[in-house]
């Protein structure tokens, strides 16, 4: 197994990856954030889908993740396509078959693949969240927002449970992700549907039914981002969540590990 | 522990209602060249695929380097191969693309550079695989084949897109494999090139074997044939009909008499042209090659 984590992480350590990833991440996370703060006493919101996050909130020892919380499901969405790319590729290059001669052990190759692109997730989110929280400590100033309890005990839990929140997202997202590279076995076709699902299916049905979204799967995985919604609990998300992930894993890991290999 | 490298028995693959391979048998000695040939869509690469693990079979079995196929990680760490040509990640270098599949197999990463400098890539090495002509992507992936210093290695048609000179330096890799104790199953359309590396032969056809084992006796099998021909056009009947009354097979193929008969009827047909009157202007024995006795075997002219 360790010598599936090592020789996948060799792939994903290319430079146009690591800094195309790691770009997508600073423009999402700095893009949030300063709205976040720019934007706090605009009539519009300040928020995901016009929300307003007023100075009270932001003042909380919570304030300094609010906007790295928002991020973390478009994080998912870059996480959804490396892993599905970083999937998928195998199968249009034909390069799954060297792998299997070298590695026979198709769930080893799977649950390698699944802990360095995991890896690769973790330095994502970590850059991400000191993007996001050295920008919200630059531009609470402005913003008239006080920064005291930020880095409070309190402030640093919040700190570590956001994270941890984001990365449990980011990584069922990239999960998602993965599975849907075996089953479509094209990263085209495997992130098109991943990110029309998330980003306009999720949306749409919401619009519909807003009930509807707490059984979904986006849904549910940017909420634990969140820690919580207003309408979805953390363990609701949790569990809806979580059934989905390990629904969708197992179908991914039956299918790869009998299905011939025959490009 | 047998002397086979591989040994197939009914081997079959079924797709839907579609037999792809059907009940094959053969073995592979060990420390031998044996080709494999066979008309495209005949089974070889499915064969090959099945030999690795990569696809299930579906009725018989087989053993590589004693192992059952249903087990490929028994035998898969002493396997190099290649099929269907060379895959790699287009943008890692060469080098790259084979440490990636040396840190997955576990052996050492200084074979890299050497394999690279065996194949003729040392100088590319850094160059990203994307850039690398048909010929050069052939060549690491022959090198990648070779990363396990492999006591069978499985090539699948490896001189697609070599220049001549590639050609005959494979040629020569794989005879030095083959007499430093690696035994070489490899399917190729270049049959006059497996005619001169190969001991053993496996001939497929629509799925099925249709020869199995010792290249000289699939030849030798072979009928003889002396292409003849006089000075004149009228000639031509007449020596059918000499041959014919000698008591072998003579047809006008492209204004030359073929007769089916061995190099040593040549001089009684030589004599009995003369006593008739005719001066021969070509009278050449024929051994059958590998690439007539394919086309004759697999009727895929």
């Amino acid at each position: 197994m360790f010598r599936v984590v090592f020789a996948e992480l060799r792939k994903l350590r290319r430079p146009t990856l690591v800094l195309g990833t790691l770009g997508a991440a600073l423009f999402f996370s700095a893009l949030i954030t300063s709205f976040l703060f720019l934007l706090i006493d605009d009539p519009g919101g300040n928020g995901d889908r016009g929300r307003r996050i007023g100075r009270e909130v932001l003042t909380l020892a919570s304030g300094s993740v609010t906007g790295f919380a928002s991020v973390g499901g478009l994080l998912g969405l870059i996480a959804l396509c490396v892993f599905a790319a970083q999937t998928a590729q195998e199968y249009t290059y034909g390069t799954l078959r060297n792998l299997l001669v070298r590695q026979s052990g198709r769930l080893r190759i799977l649950g390698g693949k699944l802990i360095a692109n995991t890896i690769f997730a973790i330095f994502m989110v970590l850059f991400s969240a000191i993007i996001s929280i050295g920008l919200s400590v630059a531009l609470a100033p402005g913003a008239k927002v006080p920064t005291d309890l930020w880095f409070t005990s309190d402030g640093w839990s919040s700190i570590i449970h956001t994270v941890i929140n984001v990365f449990i997202a980011v990584v069922g997202f990239g999960v998602i992700g993965m599975a849907l590279g075996i089953l479509l076995r094209s990263p085209i076709s495997s992130i098109s549907v991943g990110v029309l699902w998330i980003l306009i299916i999720e949306n749409l049905l919401g619009a519909v039914k807003e009930s509807a979204l707490r059984w979904l799967p986006g849904s549910q995985l940017n909420t634990i981002a969140e820690g919580g919604s207003e309408t979805i609990s953390y363990t609701h998300a949790m569990q809806v969540g979580g059934a989905y992930v390990i629904g969708i894993s197992i179908i991914a890991a039956v299918l790869f590990s009998r299905r011939d290999v025959a490009n | 522990m047998s002397n086979l490298a591989i040994s197939v028995r009914d081997l079959s693959k079924k797709y839907g209602e579609r037999m792809a391979v059907s009940h094959i048998n053969f073995d592979v000695p060990l420390g031998t060249v044996c080709g494999f040939v066979g008309p495209n869509g005949s089974g070889k690469t499915t064969t090959m695929r099945m030999l690795l693990g990569l696809i299930s079979h579906t009725g018989g079995n087989g053993e590589v380097l004693d192992a059952s196929i249903d087990e490929p990680e028994k035998y898969l760490s002493r396997v190099g191969a290649m099929i269907e040509g060379p895959a790699f990640y287009p943008a890692l270098t060469g080098a790259e693309n084979l440490r990636v599949l040396a840190t997955l197999g576990g052996f050492p990463q200084e074979r890299v550079q050497t394999l690279l400098n065996q194949v003729g890539l040392g100088d590319r090495a850094k160059s990203k695989y994307k850039t690398y002509s048909l010929g050069m992507k052939q060549r690491l992936g022959i090198a990648a084949a070779l990363l396990p210093n492999p006591k069978l290695l499985m090539l699948d048609e490896p001189t697609n897109g070599l220049d001549p000179e590639g050609i005959q330096e494979v040629r020569a890799l794989l005879r030095q494999l083959a007499d430093n104790g690696t035994t070489v199953f490899v399917s190729s359309h270049l049959l006059s090139e497996l005619e001169i590396i190969s001991d053993y032969l496996v001939m497929l056809r629509k799925g099925e074997v249709v020869f199995a084992g010792k290249i000289e006796e699939l030849l030798l099998a072979q009928q003889h044939v002396i292409i003849t021909k006089g000075q004149n056009q009228a000639d031509l009947e007449k020596l059918v009909s000499i041959a014919t009354g000698l008591g072998h097979t003579a047809t006008i193929r492209n204004n030359e008499v073929h007769v089916q008969a061995s190099a040593d009827f040549a001089a009684t047909l030589n004599r009995a042209a003369f006593d008739a009157g005719i001066t021969l202007a070509q009278l050449s024995p024929q051994v059958p090659n590998l690439e007539e006795t394919f086309f004759e075997m697999t009727g895929d002219k």
